[in-house]
């Protein structure tokens, strides 16, 4: 993952079109490095006739051994005053032809295997594809030892045994993306037109494939020229006079002590070709598959960054709530700078008071719930403005081990999708139990019967036996059950709740809704309940705030809003909760509305 | 747990058995006559049918794959004839060299690969990452026998620390600080090009991990960062790991040959060279078939763990 150090982010300038895939492979400085490196040497490599260089094979015994920088011998010369410089050339030339020949071989035959075994799916499939995990079931090495011991020492036997223990590796990823696209629509069509099987594949699947092709061989080829070389250097490829790097390498290494850099030298040669073949390759790969495209993998931090031009005070009269929250504004970084996707919003909620924030997907209210606590993926997430306080103390800007004692203590969050949200790997007793560990000095055991109890209190029935049941053994309902056990573990004043209704069918999303309705008035806590459905306000939120692309239009009461609303984009969500009888007239009312803004990014 | 195992031996079998067969036709491809070989070219035609008939070669290839088979199974391997001993004894002597040596270069690379990945990871773009990733491609580039050759010029020539060569010291040698103390350069070398494998797949799976929602779920929780990354990242991330280094426990075993030629280790890399270059196939063919079984093995070993880790994928 070398190439995701470098920065490669577009220069602004080019933000009207995007960039394409050589563009990006020379914005990786590495994936440039490498290719300049390779390329120098190819170039020397291919002019290795013309260029003014002694017969690498010329043996002058009264020149044997000079060291370095010797006169006439830029690199010195060997045992037997062959010159090194030559043979480097010339070697270098011999091991790149190879390596590039065996992995053309691999490619030739690996991806004919794949597309044939992919294609044809089936029984066919199967039995190939059965070999060829036998071929990968021998250490790489050993298989092309096996084959040189078979076929007798030699450069072009090491080149077609390095080729053979490569072509599992085409075979595999062509096979799998071939397997893809011939149940695809427009392969069936071309059957459907009546082109013969191989045209189909040449046409229709070939071109879709050789992405991967070029991947398998960026990222393999490296790889053998490195295992030629090592042939080689066992004695068991190129044979004398005839020299490759492995071979020179092997063959000084018997002066070792006493002249080192007759094998120092081409050893270097074998490891730059390797390392600059590997940088471009990662650079290719990373240029052609975007979903690896360097950077795009970064590590989220504990707490979301904050950057805020002021910190508010809070309304008059909202001091004695348990949330407040004054003009928050949340952005993500882009390649065009910061994108608010909260501008600027400002909400209270009571102690035992439900406020629901409601809006379709993309308004930004999950990002208004999770940057309360800095729970916003950051990077790219910063928090740009505003305040948030609990029971009158600003949250924002505390220290990470502050804030952790606010999440999951007072303050706990009901996530969506608890097949996403619980950790899939541990039983729901430990991941309650670690919940109730991470605010209370309990004993292992002593959690662990607090989270059954809990397990209890959310009624999953059965919550001894239970507790040791990991997440996928669970129905959904069960999962959303757990997610809300864990929010209670501590007796939280606030619970944040994220569309915790939305994965589940409409009798197990009831009683959900019931179940934080009773919690609510036994517990007296706080409710923000984020939720896109109007339904599920009217049944459990006394307030309700209504956002739209980051911003609240219209806020209220519930019965207010829903009987009144003000706001066009109100009148539309109330619209999107169906009647009996309604007909057309539904169709109607959720007609898109003109957009005023340009497009909302997704929460 | 116990069901699993079983189901995982049973399902070796018949990779086992795939092996035999690929071995078998690989020494079957040997152009020329094998009893031509082994008497040399002056052997009278006479001497040269019996030798065929002696080594079962006037039947079918089925059949003599059976018989082969039969006689492996038994413990038969044949006789070395470059060493006149039985290929077994001979195997089974080098091979606890080699289970040495690649087993001390797997553990080093599970180790610091690990480390270095998760280090980098944790502080991704930052300085400690930059070095670790330029260190996990120097590994990954370098050729393992040019690296050894370099440890020896550097920490046996110059310096003097270690042993160039061997296994044990020749002359009142032979417990296990002089084993360990000659394993420490050989064990090295092998172990660079994986660690830097298994360090560069542990720091993307860390990453990706570290982006999904149950890792937020678990700072949402308020677990401390070191428990988010150390147990739930980690663990998560362990199960795309583990059988990655069940792959490199291949690289190492064929990484061996290198290494045990460049510090003359007594292994059965070093051995399989030898064999090749004296045509000593029956040799080959049994030291090939151990280290391919001990990789089947090895395997076998990381998916267990691996469902041991994610008790999804123990159906």
């Amino acid at each position: 993952m070398t190439a995701q150090t470098v920065d490669t982010a577009v220069p602004a300038k080019e933000k009207a079109r995007r960039p394409t895939a050589w563009q990006l492979l020379m914005n990786n400085k590495l994936a440039a490095a490498g290719f300049y490196v390779i390329s120098a040497i190819v170039l020397i490599a291919l002019l290795s006739p013309i260029l003014p260089l002694p017969d690498p094979n010329a043996t002058a015994p009264a020149d044997r051994l000079k060291p370095i920088f010797s006169e006439g011998h830029l690199l010195g010369t060997d045992q037997l005053g062959r010159d090194l410089l030559a043979r480097l050339i010339w070697g270098t030339r011999v091991s790149l032809l190879v390596g590039v020949s065996a992995s053309l071989i691999a490619a030739f035959f690996g991806s004919l295997i794949g597309l044939v075994a992919g294609y044809a799916g089936g029984r066919s499939d199967n039995l190939i594809m059965r070999g060829i995990d036998m071929l990968m079931a021998f250490p790489y090495i050993l298989l092309a030892l096996a084959i040189v011991a078979a076929l007798g020492p030699g450069l072009l036997n090491a080149l077609y045994a390095i080729a053979i223990v490569n072509i599992p590796f085409f075979a595999r990823n062509v096979r799998g993306i071939t397997l893809g696209l011939s149940r695809r629509e427009f392969v069936d069509a071309a059957r459907l037109s009546g082109k013969s099987h191989v045209a189909i594949v040449l046409t229709e699947i070939l071109p879709n494939v050789l992405p991967i092709i070029v991947i398998t061989m960026s990222t393999t080829v490296g790889w053998m020229i490195l295992e030629t070389a090592g042939l080689s250097f066992l004695g068991l490829g190129a044979q004398p006079p005839q020299a490759d790097l492995g071979s020179m390498l092997g063959q000084g290494r018997s002066l070792l002590f006493t002249n080192p850099m007759v094998s120092i030298i081409p050893g270097i040669m074998v490891f730059l070709i390797v390392m600059s073949i590997n940088l471009l390759g990662d650079g290719v790969r990373d240029a052609l598959d975007p979903r690896l495209r360097a950077g795009a993998l970064s590590r989220p931090m504990a707490v979301t960054r904050i950057d805020r031009r002021s910190v508010p005070e809070p309304a008059k009269g909202d001091d004695d709530a348990a949330l407040v929250v004054a003009e928050l504004e949340t952005s993500f970084e882009t390649t065009r700078g910061p994108e608010p996707a909260v501008k600027g919003i400002s909400f209270h909620v009571r102690k035992g008071e439900c406020l629901g924030l409601i809006g379709e997907s993309g308004s930004g209210k999950s990002v208004t719930a999770l940057s309360l606590l800095g729970l916003v993926a950051s990077p790219p997430g910063v928090i740009t403005n505003g305040s948030a306080r609990i029971e009158g103390r600003g949250v924002l800007g505390l220290s990470e081990s502050e804030i952790s004692s606010f999440r999951g203590g007072k303050v706990s969050y009901v996530f969506q999708d608890p097949l996403t949200t619980l950790h899939p790997l541990f039983t729901i007793g430990d991941q309650v139990a670690e919940a109730v560990r991470a605010h209370q000095p309990a004993s292992r055991s002593d959690a662990y019967a607090k989270a059954v109890e809990l397990l209890k209190t959310v009624r999953i029935p059965d919550p001894e036996a239970r507790a040791s049941a990991y997440p996928h053994e669970l129905s959904g309902g069960q999962r959303q059950r757990v997610g809300i056990a864990m929010a209670l573990a501590n007796d939280p004043d606030i619970i944040i709740a994220d569309e915790p209704t939305t994965a589940l069918d409409v009798t197990v999303q009831a009683e959900i809704l019931r179940l934080l309705q009773v919690l609510r008035e036994e517990r007296g806590l706080a409710l923000l309940f984020i939720t896109h459905d109007f339904g599920v306000v009217a049944e459990i939120c006394d307030r309700v705030a209504v956002m739209r692309f980051g911003e609240i239009v219209e806020a209220g009461d519930t019965a207010t809003v829903l009987g009144n609303p003000q706001h066009d984009y109100t009148k539309r969500l109330i619209a999107c909760v169906p009647k009996p009888g309604q007909g057309r007239a539904f169709l109607d009312a959720v007609r898109k509305l003109p957009a005023r803004d340009k497009g909302a990014r997704r929460t | 747990m116990a069901a699993y195992i079983a189901k995982r031996l049973l399902a070796a079998i018949p990779v086992l058995l795939g092996l035999s067969v690929i071995v078998f036709l690989i020494m079957a491809m040997i152009p020329g006559d094998p009893a031509t070989a082994i008497l040399g070219s002056y052997a009278t035609p006479e001497n040269v049918e019996k030798l065929n008939r002696d080594l079962g070669l006037d039947k079918s290839l089925p059949q003599q794959y059976l018989i082969w088979l039969g006689n492996i199974v038994q413990g038969d391997f044949g006789r070395s004839y470059a060493l006149n001993r039985p290929v077994l004894d001979e195997v089974l002597e080098r091979f606890s060299a080699t289970l040495i040596l690649a087993g001390t270069a797997l553990i080093l690379c599970t180790v610091f690969g690990l480390l270095a990945g998760i280090v980098s990871a944790v502080r991704q773009f930052g300085w400690t990452d930059r070095i670790v990733t330029f260190f996990v491609l120097i590994g990954i580039s370098i050729p393992s026998f040019f690296l050894g050759l370099l440890l020896i010029l550097f920490f046996a020539v110059q310096l003097r620390w270690f042993p160039a060569s061997g296994m044990f010291a020749i002359y009142g040698g032979g417990d296990l600080p002089d084993l360990l103390y000659h394993l420490v350069l050989p064990a090295t070398t092998l172990a660079a090009v994986a660690t830097g494998v298994v360090a560069r797949l542990t720091r993307t799976s860390m990453l990706e991990v570290l982006r999904q929602d149950y890792i937020r779920t678990a700072r949402a929780k308020g677990l401390s960062e070191r428990k988010v990354i150390y147990v739930h990242a980690l663990k998560a991330a362990m199960v795309s790991v583990v059988p990655v280094i069940g792959l490199q426990a291949g690289f190492v075993l064929g990484g061996a040959v290198y290494i045990e030629t460049v510090f003359q280790w007594p292994g059965i890399g070093a051995m399989l060279v030898k064999a090749i270059s004296t045509r000593d196939l029956l040799l080959v063919q049994g030291g090939v078939l151990f280290v391919a079984a001990a990789y089947v093995f090895v395997n076998l070993v990381a998916d267990v763990i691996q469902s041991m880790l994610d008790p999804r994928l123990k159906t």
